[in-house]
């Protein structure tokens, strides 16, 4: 302590008397700063800073150039430099003197210049690169300070580049005999991880090193690099469980010094890292989690003090034990302490305990029930932030019975809110329950005319387009048309008010409406009010012009009756001569087709206007007018590409600034003109009008790709027949005030009690969560009308439904957890399995009911599964003494092959053998994947092998039977099943039986039915010793979308073509792979191609185009084209397909190579 | 960690760290919308905020406020106590720290502030090492400052 106050002590008088230091005109670093500061704080206004900092700014600028300034002084100008940069003030010309300071300052004025490009510079900077050679002599020195100092200005920034020059130095430093400079040296690798994985990846073994440092630092500043590899590939570090386990406990026990402990809670900082890694290692891996469970519950137990620091580890072992493989025990303790944070009179905890219970109740809403009084209050907390996150928790319970209390809430919060990022957010979310749990046509448009009006311009452009797309869709039955009806008819109502408020999305998206569906209401009205309307809309001086177009294209709709084709006439005068090409464009249109009725018809016709339009992508209708223009002189087309190509070629004539920026404007552009074919010619009208074309074009565009994308074949259709059997379920009510359809509004003027208040609301808010809404909360799609269920955006962001149903039945007892399984899966089979499957475990229940559903609830399989990764450690089946299976009573269609055996010399088990061996002929030559055992039982005498072999036209999978017994195995029957894929055996005769110590093989060819990232294969083995019972081995493989990719060789010329006529695209930037031979653009392609085997089709400049087809029975495919592109430092993808999955299947398995490579 | 501000009760800023590369014209509207939306805020209220797409921990001593940027998925709590032995640090430095100490002595807090996060991330914990380190480096200065001193007492040119 003393030294301190000693230090203190000699630090103030350079504080307070600035002048102590002065001395024979010498420069005092203090007296400097300090005049400058105290000048400041005796300033008043804005402008006289400026002008002071101004004058010190051009004094500094001054002194620094001067060749007579000494590194000294320098030191104390840097400082200053510093402060008038904190304040806001570029210093800017002082970035070079700051690396000259850090280059040639003595130890205490390279501190100075260190700091200096620290706080000046940026990751980016090229001044950079001034101080790679600098940090390379400091690292190197023998003074300790100096390669600190080097070390903490790497770990801060460093051009990503220059990393090679310094990694073996900085490497060589992870055995340095100084802690400090271990630890430093640790984070400076974990730094070079961040920015550039793949440099470091050989260094792997050191950071183990690093993690049994006998330095508590050291170790845990390793820990930061393996959360961070842990995270992206947890795979790969499960071994590490174990020791992480042990350094938990070893902390919770205090076993780490004294220092390290804050506020006498043993090192916070390291368990909570800790807690983070285990929840990444157990997350969806009972076995791993198992590991944990004891320390868990240690260091839940340890952390009772009352302290902000114990909440802070409590908190985060809450998050492991819901993140890991549940154990109910656990989580109870868990749910308990979330209550302690919900009910906490701290508003931080308050708050994490809210934001705990939005993480939790995706798992089981239930545990929101205790708490519901306390959410009601937070509902109006004076704090905005309580409120919002209180909201989050709602949307999460959201359901078909509450949807409109809680829907009420958020617009409520929408109306005080003004802040752009949390109005986009909630506005969406809105938007989302809107369109999945609406309770009736009338609610559902009043709500979503209020998130348009409140959203307003700053929304999520998906928002109006879904919210038309749905109007749109759907077959022509009555409720449809109520519901268009109904929109009509308020837009109307809303159109008469005062249309100023309204924000131009919203007017888009009523003059989209009105344009198609005002037929609707024509007979109860006059013909031409509609049109009035608009075109009152038209002349309003707030409307924007991309509005204006937008209400012409609906005019040209509505302009049947005489009145309004007069009306028409009239707008189109005043409009064709607009200097927006736009407008005068749609007002063309308007006056042709409203003079031409024939024309008008034909164009437009009033019924069927949903059906999509036949495109002819190829623009064949054109040739005739190609070939004329060739004839009569015209240059021939080029593609973009060969534009580019061009270009380059021309750059040595034409003047360098337009060589270079030319080819990426260009090609950018010719992106957006292959977009769609009906825009080509829009698009040259339309150059540097506006960023939004499809907006701009109207809504025949928009028509076209509504139907055409999302309502795909399989996608929405399916959904809308099925809510056709069953009609929009209406929710019972549990009190005839908390009827969904009474508006919340009504509530204040029945003169209740506030508390009683309360409580209705809290009733009305956690309707549907109650004790018989067990199941309900996981059937949850089924109590939902499902007429406004949307499926792409439901899963991505609100998950709770479907996504959940693994994790939570923790806290059930495992028979309920079973009829909930069962439920989820397949109804039908929920009461006559539910008694039978009483006494298995959870785990087993999602494989088990997989099984029921697909035989029909035939075999009964008790006994323990261990589900088998492919590719992961062999595992056994236990318990195989109680397996008892009643073979199935009709054996399919389940023909299976049996192979010429060879009998396996008695000596050696038959796994060991090379399972090439049997693989038949005909595969032999064909690139196949490794042997991936399945699974075992515990004697071995049985085991099961797979391995995939690549057909050039099929994927065939084999599974191999290894008999390891002297007794033959009888009844064989395999049945393999997904759902996702089409799986059919070969040939071949049904395998029957295997011979004593013999390998059988059984071959399927395995197409996936839609594309999608992974899928997992169950199989069930069920088979009978001589004398025995009958017995069954289950196993499980998981199938990946690579295993079913195949090169597309297409030529550039086709692969143009297709480009075209293929619907659903994707974007996305992908990380470049660099490698010291090649190009990053081919290393990435040939990358690419070698993991999920892709065809280059042809590599240009900086574009390359790659095909593939993901294989889909004898013969066809699904083809996906990607469109590469280098920009800046990545590689912009552009990926199209007819199918919709396959692209984002596909990105994703691109990333994942890229990654490890 | 992306970033750590200081700043006074007046929307002064009295230290500013960035751990994620940003430009300068960024960095000066994150500021200033932040320096905004926290002193807007009452005492009684919540320690953390959600801006954009960042979790913001903040905390007031006396004059000064102390302000952290993490990510969503972070320990708010613990971040909260980042900043508290960050305090802690300077306290034990300055002996009592107040606003003034750092104002004059800034460069003092980026050294104790490097020590302890570096990259973003909690470097050193232990309190006795972060400053045993910072000691270290001082010592240098004590060795060098002593014989400039004497000089210049005496009236004669500093030999530098």
């Amino acid at each position: 302590m003393s030294d301190v106050v000693e230090k203190t002590l000699s630090a103030l008088p350079s504080l307070l008397s600035l002048d102590s230091q002065a001395g024979a005109g010498k420069l005092s670093p203090s007296s400097k700063l300090g005049n400058l500061i105290k000048g400041i704080t005796e300033l008043t206004s804005k402008h006289e800073e400026e002008t002071l900092i101004k004058k010190e700014l051009e004094s500094i600028k001054e002194q620094v150039a001067s060749p007579n300034t000494t590194m000294r002084q320098m030191k104390e100008i840097m400082v200053r430099a510093i402060y008038c940069e904190m304040l806001g003030y570029q210093a800017s010309f002082s970035y070079i003197h700051a690396i000259k300071l850090a280059q040639q300052g003595s130890v205490l004025e390279k501190r100075v210049g260190y700091l200096a490009v620290s706080l000046f510079l940026n990751e980016t900077d090229e001044f950079l690169l001034l101080l790679v050679n600098t940090v390379l002599k400091d690292l190197q020195s023998t003074n300790l300070i100096e390669v600190c100092m080097a070390l903490t200005v790497v770990s801060q920034m460093f051009p990503k580049d220059m990393i090679p020059a310094i990694l073996p130095v900085v490497e060589e430093k992870l055995t340095h005999p100084k802690e400090i400079i271990r630890r430093k040296a640790v984070l400076a690798l974990y730094k070079f991880y961040l920015i550039a994985p793949n440099q470091v990846q050989h260094i792997h073994s050191k950071f183990r090193k690093a993690l049994c440092d006998k330095d508590p630092g050291v170790m845990t500043a390793s820990l930061h690099i393996y959360l961070q590899l842990i995270k992206e590939n947890p795979e790969s570090y499960k071994d590490l469980t174990g020791s992480m386990v042990t350094i938990l406990r070893q902390v919770v026990g205090g076993k780490l010094p004294l220092d390290f402990n804050y506020h006498s809670v043993p090192a916070p900082w390291l368990q909570i890292q800790l807690l983070r890694i285990l929840a990444y290692l157990g997350k969806e891996d009972q076995g791993t989690s198992e590991m944990m469970y004891d320390v868990l519950e240690e260091s839940l137990r340890r952390a009772e003090m009352n302290h902000n620091i114990t909440y802070a580890i409590l908190f985060e072992c809450v998050k492991t034990i819901y993140t890991v493989h549940p154990k109910s025990q656990l989580l109870e303790k868990a749910a308990e302490c979330i209550g302690n944070f919900v009910l906490s009179p701290k508003i931080n905890l308050k708050y994490l305990g809210l934001k705990a219970l939005t993480y939790v109740v995706q798992q089981d809403a239930n545990l929101a029930l205790p708490h519901q009084m306390t959410i009601i209050e937070c509902l109006d907390h004076s704090d905005v932030i309580i409120k919002r996150e209180t909201l989050e928790l709602l949307f999460r319970i959201t359901n078909a019975q509450n949807v409109t209390v809680i829907v009420e809430k958020m617009l409520e919060f929408l109306r005080l809110t003004c802040d752009d990022y949390s109005t986009i957010d909630l506005v969406g979310k809105v938007a989302e329950l809107a369109e999945k749990y609406s309770p009736d046509n009338v609610w559902f448009i009043q709500t979503m005319n209020s998130v348009f009006s409140l959203g307003g311009d700053v929304m999520q452009p998906d928002i109006p387009n879904n919210f038309l797309r749905l109007l749109a869709e759907g077959v022509d039955n009555v409720e449809d048309r109520q519901l268009r009806l109904f929109a009509v008819d308020s837009y109307v109502s809303l159109l008469q008010g005062e249309t100023a408020k309204l924000p131009q999305r919203f007017l888009q998206v009523i003059s989209w409406v009105l344009g198609e569906y005002s037929y609707l209401r024509e007979e109860e009205s006059d013909p031409g009010s509609v049109m009035r309307l608009l075109a009152r809309l038209l002349d309003q001086r707030h409307t924007s012009t991309e509005t204006r177009s937008w209400v012409l294209g609906a005019m040209t709709k509505l302009c049947s009756s005489p009145v309004s084709v007069a009306l028409a006439r009239d707008v189109c005068e005043r409009y064709s001569g607009s200097l927006n090409t736009v407008l005068r464009q749609k007002a063309q249109e308007l006056m042709i087709l409203s003079q031409d009725t024939k024309l008008r018809a034909r164009v437009l016709p009033a019924e069927g206007r949903l059906e999509s339009p036949e495109v002819d992508s190829s623009l064949s209708f054109l040739d005739g007018y190609v070939s004329d223009a060739l004839a009569a002189g015209a240059a021939p087309y080029k593609s973009p590409h060969q534009r580019q190509e061009d270009l380059v070629q021309e750059k040595a004539l034409s003047l360098e600034p337009y060589g270079l920026s030319l080819p990426v404007s260009l090609s950018s552009c010719s992106i957006t003109d292959r977009r769609s074919p009906t825009l080509l010619s829009m698009s040259s009208g339309l150059s540097g009008n506006s960023t939004e074309l499809s907006h701009q074009e109207g809504s025949t565009t928009l028509k076209l790709e509504g139907v055409k994308r999302v309502w795909g074949k399989d996608g929405y259709l399916a959904q809308q027949q099925s809510a056709g059997e069953t009609p929009t379920p209406l929710v019972e009510l549990p009190s005839p005030l908390l009827s969904p359809q009474s508006p919340p509004s009504q509530k204040p003027s029945s003169g209740l009690e506030p508390d009683q208040e309360k409580r209705q609301l809290a009733s009305s808010l956690f309707v549907g969560l109650g004790s018989h809404n067990s199941v309900c909360l996981m059937g949850r799609a089924e109590t939902a009308p499902r007429h406004f269920r949307r499926k792409p955006r439901g899963e991505s962001s609100s998950g709770a439904s479907e996504g959940s149903s693994d994790s939570s039945h923790s806290s059930r007892s495992a028979a309920v957890d079973n009829l909930l399984h069962s439920n989820l899966l397949d109804s039908t089979t929920v009461a006559s399995e539910g008694g039978a499957a009483t006494t298995t475990t959870p785990q087993q229940t999602s494989q088990r009911t997989l099984d029921h559903t697909t035989s029909n609830g035939n075999p009964h399989v008790e006994g323990t599964e261990q589900r088998v990764e492919a590719g992961g450690p062999l595992s056994l089946i236990r318990g195989n003494g109680m397996v008892a299976v009643v073979p199935p009573t009709h054996t399919q269609t389940d023909p299976q092959t049996q192979q010429d055996l060879h009998p396996a010399p008695a000596l050696e088990r038959p796994r060991d053998l090379p399972l090439t061996s049997h693989l038949p002929a005909e595969l032999s030559g064909l690139a196949r994947s490794e042997f991936t055992p399945l699974c075992s039982d515990q004697d071995s005498s049985l085991a099961l092998s797979a391995c995939r072999v690549y057909k050039e036209d099929a994927l065939v999978l084999l599974v191999f039977i290894s008999n390891n017994n002297d007794s033959a195995l009888h009844q064989m029957v395999l049945q393999l099943t997904c759902k996702e894929l089409e799986i059919s055996c070969i040939s071949g005769s049904p395998l029957k039986e295997v011979k004593g110590h013999s390998v059988s093989v059984c071959l399927h060819t395995v197409v996936m039915k839609r594309a999608s990232v992974q899928v997992e294969l169950a199989g069930l083995l069920s088979y009978q010793r001589p004398l025995g019972q009958p017995q069954a081995a289950q196993f499980s493989l998981s199938l990946s979308l690579k295993h079913f990719l195949r090169p597309l060789t297409v030529s550039t010329g086709d692969y143009g073509k297709m480009w075209l006529s293929f619907s659903h695209d994707l974007k996305q930037n992908l990380r470049l792979v660099t490698t010291e031979h090649q190009e990053p653009l081919t290393a990435t392609l040939d990358a690419l191609k070698g993991k999920l085997h892709l065809h280059v089709v042809d590599i240009i400049g900086s574009e390359g185009i790659v095909a593939c087809r993901l294989l889909q029975g004898p013969g066809q495919g699904q083809p996906c084209l990607l469109h590469c592109r280098v920009h800046a430092d990545s590689l912009a993808v552009w990926l199209r397909s007819p199918v919709p999955e396959l692209p984002d299947s596909l990105l994703y398995h691109c990333q994942k190579a890229l990654t490890e490579t | 960690m992306q970033f750590m501000l200081l700043f006074s009760r007046q929307g002064k800023l009295r230290l500013q760290k960035w751990y994620v590369p940003l430009s300068d014209k960024e960095r000066k509207k994150i500021s200033r919308d932040l320096v905004q939306t926290i002193l807007a805020r009452k005492p009684k209220m919540c320690s953390f905020l959600e801006w954009r797409d960042l979790k913001i921990v903040y905390k007031r001593y006396a004059s000064l406020y102390f302000c952290c940027a993490v990510e969503d998925q972070d320990n708010e709590l613990i971040t909260l106590e980042i900043i508290h032995r960050y305090v802690e640090l300077l306290d034990k430095y300055f002996g009592s720290v107040c606003e003034l100490d750092i104002i004059f002595n800034f460069e003092k807090a980026y050294f104790i502030l490097d020590e302890f996060l570096l990259g973003g991330e909690a470097q050193e914990t232990s309190k006795k090492n972060v400053l045993k380190a910072i000691e270290q480096a001082d010592l240098l200065q004590e060795l060098w400052e002593p014989p400039q001193g004497w000089l210049s007492e005496l009236s004669l040119p500093a030999s530098t």
